[in-house]
């Protein structure tokens, strides 16, 4: 199909337009409104088909537009306006010298002003397959209907690209009854619109809906006898697939720009007022290079269009200058939107809101008193109005405080800090699970004098539930009682990023069924983006203990010993403390030792009060290599590095000494196999003594042991340390499977219960010794039902992380530099 | 002395873990580069202010870092302890690129 309209006035200047898109049709429409009979115009379109509004391809996959419905420009547009269009023809050269363009049909004119608006093309990856029947881009109406057609046969679509386009077109897909898998490259969808929190949100979202997304995933091959078949990942996956649609991206389309001898970069080069290396050639659009940006969105285009527009029509203009950008997903029902820097940078502020009831995340980033950039999900509606701001470069100092609230209530009740919540209605809910509203906490304050969270909650029930309105109660309280209230009496939060005290967080991870650090962190309104050095190291503890096997460790939120497995030194050198069983050793494992400490030049090897050897003064970039010498002795981590079982020390028992009633070094030997690798909320030591004399010392260990005549004593919450505690005597048992089953359960209910980095003694005296026997002593079945669920945990953490990390495995970034640079 | 910007091109932002922090050594002092939850990239001196803690073995949150041996918080965009602490470990400047992180390093590191 191609379409001829009027040809041109003859006496007019010629400008040629190639390209039939939404950049040039939007200069050319500027160029009319500035001087309608400037030029005889003719547009080539490689297109066979009329403008039409590509943004809106998603909706038209979806079902939820006609082709009629998006178009831009009709065909009478054309005629009207008196231009030439010639659709479906491709123009192929460009004669500078002649000032002549020729299309692939060899229809040929000639140019005055030239205005190029080639577009880009979207990125194939050139994988084996690739070129397979049933592979398809995303990009115009034909992409559409291939996908369309493959749709109707249902089956498996795979979307690789988990990016805008990517996104929209899995949905589109999933409305027209496919399965629909999203491959991603990177660990967040959309991560060049949105921050690694709305990602997680929107992933939620999609698998909601049905769809499945893999992140960190690689393709590696398509395959498939006459057309797709199947797609290969590099980690070994394959899926089945039908459709296969690649949306990794789009690259300038400045081809014919370059065989004409333009200057090209990466698009089409052009200054403020969009014209080429060549002053007859104009350029817009995604294929050009501005300033060393390429735009893909239409908002820089329609900026670029005035100053084409101007530019051809003899106008004075300021040329373009980029401004804010902002995207949304055009997926129906999910709202989300970014725009500007909402990446912060130097010298920026987060303003983070989150409002789990409603499902909510909002970004606000401010720098030097200006909005610079802005994240919104699911609540969107002052996204235009954070955009004004940031255009209008307005200083907010004045309503920072509401800022994340939104226009409402940032306009009148801006200059005050408790504005957002003073500005809500008496019949506002604040508290969404009991359904108590403002006015009713008012009330409640003024008629029994309530001062504390803890009072309100207890004669209204607001925030008696999931708790994560405690901060607006907290806000209404210091609104009602002004300077006479004083936040917090309540347990401790976790940190200052959150109002959630460490039982909240425990108890919502296992009823809530939350999963990863971003989860738990939008369900409980963390106010920072990614937590601090406090939380987040708790959050992973608490997630790995909730889930075990599920739940995929997060080394970015450990300590660093913990990260490197390693104790780091005051001058950032590593100490290295091989396991020695119960604190036996042998000649092979000293040996190996020895040859360690003399390859590597090892400083100081000494006893610990731990009762085994350790090296320090090691290099971090040693470590992999000392721990491939010391693992093929046998040895594995000490984790003296670690909140997990360190220690379990013994004395030599009746195998030798003369007052030994049990075989104390065996048992602490079987002890220590059962536990170690276990993580903790805090380190966690154990001794075994033969006799009541305690020669290891076990009335000031975490768990102690003590062998009398008939069977073992058992005692907990013992401390060293600063502050030192004598254990509590747990009770008496006779079997050895009963130490270890006691052992088992005592570990477990400290690891489910305390508080990250509350050692058992502290812990105990909080909780009373009798809760801690009635879990473990009293209750049989609780007891075994603990220790079960121990061992099973222990089933995931009994790798050597030392052997996964020797020699070049595992997180081989941690002990290489990043690059060295010399002179 | 030349006071034009040298930039040298040291990695890709992807090798630099997600809240994580790799150094570049050759010089007096390593410098520690630094990459955000949100793929910021900053660079400062690998030793703190307060002791000379490596910061490069903090745990990054937000765009600051928690200095591993005393847990002073160091702002990554000023290289300036926060809070009731005072110093500064010297700031790096660094930018990325096409995905490419390039730095700005300081003179002891040749040239
Ligand atoms: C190496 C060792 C000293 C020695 O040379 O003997 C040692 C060294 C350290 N201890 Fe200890 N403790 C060592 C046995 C002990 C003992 C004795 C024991 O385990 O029987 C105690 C008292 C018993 C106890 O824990 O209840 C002990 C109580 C502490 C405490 C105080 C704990 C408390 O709850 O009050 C700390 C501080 C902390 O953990 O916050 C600590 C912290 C440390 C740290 C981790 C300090 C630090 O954060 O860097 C030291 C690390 C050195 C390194 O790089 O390896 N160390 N420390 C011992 C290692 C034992 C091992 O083989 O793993
Ligand atoms: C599915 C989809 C959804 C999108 N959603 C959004 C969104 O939500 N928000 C947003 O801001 N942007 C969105 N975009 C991007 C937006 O559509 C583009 O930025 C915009 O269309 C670019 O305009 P353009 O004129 O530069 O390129 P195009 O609109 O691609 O126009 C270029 C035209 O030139 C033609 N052409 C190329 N070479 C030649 C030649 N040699 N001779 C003749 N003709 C030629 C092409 O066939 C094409 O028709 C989306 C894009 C797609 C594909
Ligand atoms: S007693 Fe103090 S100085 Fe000695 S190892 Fe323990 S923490 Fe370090
Ligand atoms: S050296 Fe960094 S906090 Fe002490």
């Amino acid at each position: 199909m191609t379409h001829h309209t009027k040809a041109p006035y003859p006496k007019r200047k010629r400008l040629v337009v190639v390209g039939n898109g939404m950049a040039a049709l939007r200069a050319v429409e500027d160029l009319l409104a500035r001087a309608p009979d400037a030029y005889a115009i003719t547009i080539f379109g490689a297109e066979p088909r009329v403008n039409y509004n590509r943004i809106m391809l998603s909706p038209l996959l979806a079902g939820e537009k006609t082709f009629e419905e998006i178009v831009l420009n009709d065909l009478d547009w054309y005629a009207a306006n008196g231009i030439e269009l010639i659709g479906g023809d491709p123009v192929t050269c460009i004669d500078r010298d002649a000032r002549v363009v020729r299309s692939a049909g060899g229809v040929e004119r000639p140019y005055d002003r030239l205005l190029l608006a080639t577009g880009s093309n979207p990125i194939v990856i050139p994988i084996p397959g690739h070129d397979l029947p049933g592979v398809v881009t995303f990009r115009d109406v034909d992409d559409v209907e291939v996908m369309l057609k493959a749709a109707e046969s249902g089956g498996h679509a795979v979307v690789i690209g988990g990016g805008l386009l990517g996104l929209e077109a899995a949905n589109g897909l999933r409305a027209r009854g496919m399965s629909v898998t999203v491959l991603h490259l990177m660990d967040h969808l959309m991560e060049r619109q949105l921050d690694p929190s709305a990602g997680h949100l929107l992933r939620e979202e999609l698998e909601r809906r049905g769809m499945t997304v893999l992140t960190g995933a690689d393709t590696a091959s398509i395959t498939g006898t006459d057309r797709v078949g199947m797609v290969h990942l590099k980690d070994g996956t394959s899926l089945p697939a039908d459709l296969v649609v690649m949306a990794v991206g789009i690259r300038p389309n400045a081809r014919l720009a370059q065989t004409c001898g333009l200057e090209v970069n990466r698009g089409i080069l052009v200054d403020d007022m969009m014209t080429t290396s060549d002053p007859e050639i104009l350029a817009l659009g995604e294929c050009v290079e501005h300033r060393g940006v390429c735009h893909g969105l239409v908002a820089p285009i329609w900026e670029m269009a005035k100053a084409v527009g101007a530019g051809l029509a003899g106008e004075i203009h300021d040329g373009f200058r980029p401004g804010a950008t902002s995207t949304k997903l055009k997926v129906s029902g999910i709202d989300l939107f970014s725009a500007g820097a909402f990446q912060g940078g130097e010298g920026c502020e987060d303003i983070v809101l989150r409002d789990a009831g409603r499902g909510t995340y909002k970004r606000i980033v401010v720098r030097e008193d200006k909005v610079i950039g802005a994240v919104l999900y699911g609540d969107t509606q002052d996204g235009s109005w954070y955009v004004q701001l940031m255009r209008g470069n307005e200083d907010v100092s004045a309503i920072r405080d509401s800022l994340a609230f939104g226009q409402a209530f940032a306009g009148g009740s801006g200059a005050n800090p408790k504005g957002a919540v003073a500005a809500l209605s008496d019949d506002a809910e604040i508290c969404g699970c009991n359904g108590v509203s403002k006015g009713a906490i008012l009330a409640a304050i003024a008629e029994k004098g309530l001062s504390t969270l803890e009072e309100v909650r207890a004669h209204t029930k607001a925030s008696g539930s999931c708790g994560s309105c405690s901060g607006l109660v907290e806000q209404v309280l210091a609104l009602a009682l002004g300077a006479d209230y004083q936040a917090n009496s309540g347990p401790k939060p976790v940190c200052g990023c959150t109002h959630q005290d460490h039982d909240t967080v425990r108890r919502m991870i296992v009823s809530q069924d939350l999963k990863s650090i971003p989860a738990v962190m939008q369900a409980l309104e963390w106010t920072t983006p990614d937590g601090c050095a406090k939380c987040r190291p708790a959050l992973n503890y608490y997630l790995l203990c909730a889930w075990p096997g599920e739940y995929e460790d997060h080394a970015a939120s450990r300590f660093i010993n913990e990260r490197v497995h390693a104790n780091i030194q005051k001058d950032g050198t590593y100490s290295v403390v091989p396991r020695m069983w119960g604190g036996q050793t042998s000649a092979k494992e000293l040996r190996a030792i020895a040859d360690v400490v003399e390859k590597f030049n090892i400083p100081e090897v000494k006893v610990t009060g731990g009762q085994r050897l350790d090296l320090f003064g090691v290099k971090k970039e040693d470590l992999p290599a000392v721990w491939a010498d010391l693992n093929a002795a046998g040895m594995v981590s000490g984790h003296a590095y670690g909140k997990s079982l360190r220690t379990v020390k013994t004395c030599v028992g009746s195998t030798w000494c003369r007052f030994g009633t049990q075989d104390s070094t065996g048992m602490g030997i079987d002890l220590e196999r059962m536990t170690w690798g276990s993580w903790m909320p805090h380190k966690f030591k154990m001794a075994v003594s033969g006799c009541p004399r305690n020669c290891a010392e076990a009335t000031i260990k975490d768990f102690g042991v003590v062998a009398v005549d008939s069977g073992w004593e058992l005692h907990v919450g013992g401390n060293g340390g600063i502050k030192v505690r004598a254990t509590d005597l747990l009770c008496k048992v006779t079997t050895d499977a009963e130490v270890k089953e006691y052992c088992g359960a005592f570990i477990q209910l400290y690891r489910e219960q305390a508080h990250y980095l509350e050692r058992t003694a502290p812990w105990i005296e909080r909780v009373g010794l009798d809760f801690v026997k009635a879990r473990v002593v009293d209750d049989t079945e609780g007891r075994a039902a603990l220790n079960a669920r121990f061992l099973a945990s222990q089933e995931y953490s009994q790798t050597d992380p030392w052997a996964e990390r020797a020699s070049g495995g595992k997180d081989s970034h941690e002990f290489t530099p990043l690059a060295r640079v010399e002179g | 002395m030349d006071q034009s910007l040298r930039w040298t091109d040291v990695a890709a932002v992807e090798d630099i873990p997600r809240q994580g922090s790799r150094v570049i050594t050759g010089g007096a002092d390593p410098v520690a580069v630094f990459r955000t939850h949100d793929d910021q990239i900053f660079a400062l001196i690998d030793r703190c202010p307060h002791k000379g803690g490596p910061l490069s073995q903090g745990i990054v949150h937000g765009a600051s870092v928690t200095c591993p041996l005393h847990n002073w918080v160091i702002d990554l965009a000023t290289a300036e302890a926060t809070g009731p602490d005072e110093g500064c470990s010297g700031h790096v400047p660094a930018r990325v690129e096409r995905g490419r992180v390039l730095v700005c390093l300081p003179q002891s590191f040749g040239g």
